[in-house]
């Protein structure tokens, strides 16, 4: 039988998955975005779980718009990098540093 | 009948508008204009000053107590522009307009050659303006504004030649000395607004009648209740201190000196310094209720009476012995006052303001001489020069050290017995401070006479700069460009006009102004503080005062004084000298007048600017500069520096802060959680 | 051990693989490939769940459009891979420590709280429905606003994608209606006043000859 327990800890893997690939990946933007793909995945198992043993199709139609909106962020995010890439001919992060206080 | 507002009105007015021509139109209207205005103005102003004491006294008319102006109403104050005139009222009008208009005058002589001229005459007039408002104001608000007019007007006028550096100091000493005097007076008019609600004198000498009030009690400090009364009358009596120059605030008179000669005749002898013992009459109904105020003002003024008489036997300064002898006199008023003799410190205010213009105007006269040399080492011999300033002179000390007849003898005689029959605390050491100070009046007036008008000439007249005029400052002192000669009539005729009343005044007025009731309700005595209803019933008439006086204790220690003064300066001229030798220790505490200068100095002045630094260095460069405005931005700025450095502006650090509060969140969560269970 | 839960274990075990696979291979354009399993795996686990059209719409959504859209970028992109790669091994430990000290905290907060969740049977079976019209219900009911928002969102993101990606290119002969609306005529037309002059030869002829009455 699944439990809850099965899927929350899965999400929770996936999470920690997806911040270990920021840490490790940091200077490289569309891995960078990839992990907070996974980010957003591992969030929405978790909604979907509840929503299936809390009874309540408020947290599918949460995970529908994350959905959503996870689209159409990534799809601006994209756009920017292309733009960046265009003017700086890098995604480098470490070399993105203009806003240095 | 009553006083017309009118005639009040044009007599107070009439010197504003003087001081308003010859101040802001000098150039249009020229030197002779300006003169012209001011005389003109106060002249009027006197003879209308002498029509309303003529109305008063023989005339019927009842006590003018009207306001005729209204500055502002708050809630249940008011703050008016009044008039109160009565026989009190009138007789200071009578006597400040006289003499001053006797100062200008004088001054078209005194003055003749300053650049100044017409800025003097602005200034004398505004003064009797600022006078005439504050003797005849009906509420106390009126009183201090026109006290501090009074104020203003000697600061200027000491200072008159700003040029000197004596000048200026001596005119900032008598600002701040009176600043202090009115800090006290300011405290007790706001005690007399806070306790009796009202400012009018009316209302207040009402109010102050009122068992209540009698009763009601302040602790200035714990566990010690005052009278409220007594409160009051000592602070307003402390402004007195200052504007009268009453011990410990004397200071500054002597040194006011370094003003023009007709100021110090008008200003420091006859009128503003006597502001405060009318005011103390004027209060008479507030201080006859406090018995330990006027025990206080006893003793400040027999203090005065006689120590500053003192100092005046060891000044050299002609102008000087006169200024430590006004201050001996406003002394002797002060005990007049303390010994609830109002009527007494009055009289003699009336008599002194003669013969100490007099005195003052003759001094001048005599520097004027001397080229404006006032040290009397350098004079001598000078009464066949100048007749007419030599027996005005006389006539003047002889007043001054109360010969019998003269002027100074009734009013001064009248005050030594009243005080005699006092028997308020301290009336004792008062008695003893006024016979004393008798025998040093006698020893300083004719010390100055001796010095100045008879034995040698101490002068050399150098006879080849007699060409010369202009350089009088520069010459060596006792040396005189040419003979020294009697002065032009503007100066001899106010010293005969003021002699006159010096003289005779006294034969007429003691019986009527003394013992006569003569001041009505203006003077309030209580029924066991009479003194002079005591004096009254051995007078029986001036000539007999004068007989009966040859006998008595006052006169033969002034005949005493006398004899002293002619053996030590006109008969054997070398004792003086070795008078001094001998007594050197007391010469010294003299002549420094009691290292009281250099005591303010020290503590007051040099405190001052000790605290005016500290506040400066801790307080505002310190405090203010160091902390709060350059404190806070060194705050801003360090405080900014450090987050600067977490602005690295590379997106896996602000990643990597994201985490780690989440993490921080979680491991919260965490441990909230694990403790409930 | 029912086979539900075999299922889940290995769809599981898939998508943490390839999820670990995103972050660690070198390549960006296999990272998005193991995405891409991820993904499809997760909607599988989705499935489990009940959960079929959010399965399906991830599948589509995701695999089908994004995924698709970060290959053809990184694809598009010329990449120099090597500084990206650089503190890789140098950041591992602390990104390892940092992931493993946050599991440990979410999985006991897990082992707390949803142990003590009773299971139910599949709440739209309840209802007597499908899931998909389970969810329809309370999308156009309950939450048709954000919906419609959601909506405006995603035209958005498109339409601003474009601007942001659009390089103007020299040498392209485009009309400019801005432009053209804005002409004004007097810079085009310059009219000059000048005396009226005729060609001499123009004008003998009109002028000079006098109306022949014979002609």
């Amino acid at each position: 039988m699944i439990t809850l327990a099965h899927f929350l800890t899965l999400g929770a893997i996936l999470f920690c998955v997806a911040i270990a690939g920021i840490f490790i990946n940091r200077k490289n933007v569309i891995t960078l975005l990839m992990a907070i793909e996974l980010m957003l995945l591992a969030v929405n198992t978790n909604f979907i779980a509840f929503s299936r043993y809390l009874g309540d199709p408020a947290g599918q139609v949460f995970v529908f718009f994350i959905l959503t909106v996870a689209a159409a962020e990534s799809a601006i995010g994209l756009a920017i990098l292309v733009v960046l890439f265009r003017n700086r001919a890098t995604i480098n992060v470490a070399e993105l540093d203009s806003l240095k206080g | 009948m009553l006083l017309s507002k009118t005639i009040l009105l044009v007599i107070v007015l009439a010197p504003l508008v003087g001081t308003l021509i010859a101040g802001l139109f000098r150039h249009q209207v020229g030197r002779s204009g300006a003169a012209a205005a001011a005389i003109a103005s106060v002249a009027l102003s006197c003879v209308l000053s002498f029509y309303v004491f003529y109305q008063l006294v023989w005339g019927g008319a009842g006590t003018f107590n009207h306001d005729v102006y209204t500055w502002l109403e708050v809630g249940r104050f008011g703050a008016h522009i009044g008039f109160m005139v009565d026989r009190l009222t009138a007789i200071m009008m009578v006597v400040v307009t006289f003499v001053s208009l006797m100062v200008h005058i004088y001054t078209i002589g005194y003055m003749a050659d300053d650049p100044g001229y017409q800025r003097f005459f602005s200034y004398i007039a505004l003064f009797t303006f600022s006078m005439l408002l504050l003797v005849m104001a009906n509420n106390f608000l009126q009183l201090f504004i026109g006290w501090e007019a009074v104020g203003l007007m000697s600061y200027l006028l000491i200072g008159f030649w700003f040029k000197r550096p004596t000048a200026t100091f001596a005119m900032l000493k008598a600002f701040i000395v009176n600043r202090v005097g009115d800090f006290g007076f300011i405290l007790g008019i706001a005690g007399v607004l806070y306790w009796f609600g009202s400012l009018d004198y009316a209302q207040v000498f009402v109010g102050a009648l009122d068992p209540a009030a009698a009763t009601k009690t302040v602790e200035i400090f714990a566990g010690h209740p005052w009278h409220i009364t007594t409160v009051i009358c000592v602070c307003l009596f402390v402004g007195a201190m200052g504007k009268s120059a009453q011990v410990p605030l004397h200071v500054w008179l002597p040194d006011s000196m370094e003003g023009p000669t007709p100021i110090s005749a008008l200003i420091h002898a006859a009128t503003m310094v006597t502001a405060g013992i009318f005011m103390v009459a004027r209060m008479s109904p507030l201080f006859e209720l406090s018995e330990a105020a006027l025990a206080f003002v006893l003793v400040i003024g027999a203090t005065t009476a006689l120590f500053t008489g003192l100092i005046g036997i060891v000044q050299n300064d002609i102008k000087r012995v006169i200024a430590y002898s006004t201050l001996s006199q406003l002394g002797y008023m002060t005990v007049a006052l303390g010994a609830s003799a109002y009527a007494g410190g009055i009289y003699h205010l009336m008599t002194h303001a003669f013969f100490k213009a007099l005195l003052f105007l003759g001094a001048g006269s005599v520097i004027v001489a001397m080229h404006h040399e006032q040290d009397m080492r350098y004079m001598g011999g000078l009464k066949k020069y100048m007749p007419i300033t030599w027996i005005t002179m006389w006539l003047g000390s002889l007043a001054l050290a109360g010969a019998p007849g003269f002027a100074g003898f009734f009013s001064k005689d009248a005050i030594i017995e009243a005080v005699g029959e006092s028997h308020r605390f301290g009336s004792g050491y008062a008695y003893f401070c006024v016979l004393a100070g008798v025998f040093v009046t006698a020893l300083y007036s004719f010390r100055l006479l001796y010095m100045t008008f008879h034995g040698k000439e101490r002068f050399v007249v150098d006879a080849h700069h007699g060409h010369d005029h202009d350089d009088h400052g520069h010459r060596a002192p006792g040396h005189l460009a040419h003979a020294p000669h009697e002065s032009p009539w503007v100066i001899t005729v106010p010293l005969i006009a003021l002699a006159i009343p010096s003289v005779l005044i006294g034969w007429s007025t003691i019986a009527p102004m003394l013992y006569g009731g003569w001041f009505g309700g203006a003077i309030r005595v209580g029924e066991a503080n009479n003194v002079l209803a005591e004096v009254g019933h051995d007078f029986h008439g001036p000539l007999a005062m004068v007989l009966h006086s040859f006998t008595q204790a006052p006169f033969l220690i002034a005949l005493a004084g006398f004899a002293v003064a002619t053996y030590i300066w006109l008969l054997n001229p070398g004792i003086a000298d070795k008078a001094k030798n001998a007594m050197r220790p007391v010469y010294n505490l003299l002549a420094h007048k009691y290292w009281i200068d250099e005591l303010y100095q020290a503590v007051f002045a040099r405190g001052g600017i000790m605290l005016g630094r500290g506040l400066w260095k801790g307080g505002d460069a310190g405090l203010i500069d160091g902390l709060v405005v350059n404190g806070s931005a060194a705050v801003v700025e360090r405080t900014a520096a450090t987050v600067r450095w977490l602005q690295s502006g590379y997106l896996y650090h602000y990643a990597f802060a994201m985490i780690l509060g989440l993490i921080a969140l979680l491991g919260g969560l965490w441990w909230v959680v694990h403790a409930a269970l | 051990m029912t086979f539900q839960l075999i299922c889940f274990y290995a769809f599981a075990a898939i998508t943490v693989g390839a999820a670990l696979a995103v972050i660690s291979v070198r390549s960006p354009v296999h990272a998005v490939l193991c995405l891409v399993l991820t993904f499809f795996s997760t909607a599988c686990i989705w499935l489990l769940a009940d959960a079929e059209f959010l399965a399906i719409a991830l599948v589509l959504v995701y695999v089908g459009a994004v995924m698709v859209l970060f290959l053809f970028v990184v694809m598009m992109l010329d990449l120099d891979l090597d500084p990206l790669r650089e503190g890789f091994v140098r950041a591992l430990p602390v990104g390892l420590a940092v992931a493993f000290l946050m599991l440990f905290e979410m999985l006991s907060l897990i082992g707390v709280r949803a142990l003590k969740l009773a299971p139910i049977g599949d709440p739209a079976a309840a209802a007597g429905m499908s899931n998909t019209e389970w969810l329809a219900n309370a999308l156009f009911s309950k939450f048709l606003l954000p919906f419609e928002v959601a909506a405006l969102i995603l035209t958005v993101a498109i339409v601003a994608a474009i601007p942001l990606a659009l390089r103007p290119r020299v040498g392209v002969k485009i009309q400019h209606p801005a432009n053209q609306v804005r002409v004004d005529p007097r810079d085009r037309v310059r009219i000059i006043k000048m005396a009226a002059e005729k060609p001499a030869m123009l004008d003998a002829p009109v002028v000079a000859k006098p109306e022949s009455p014979t002609s």
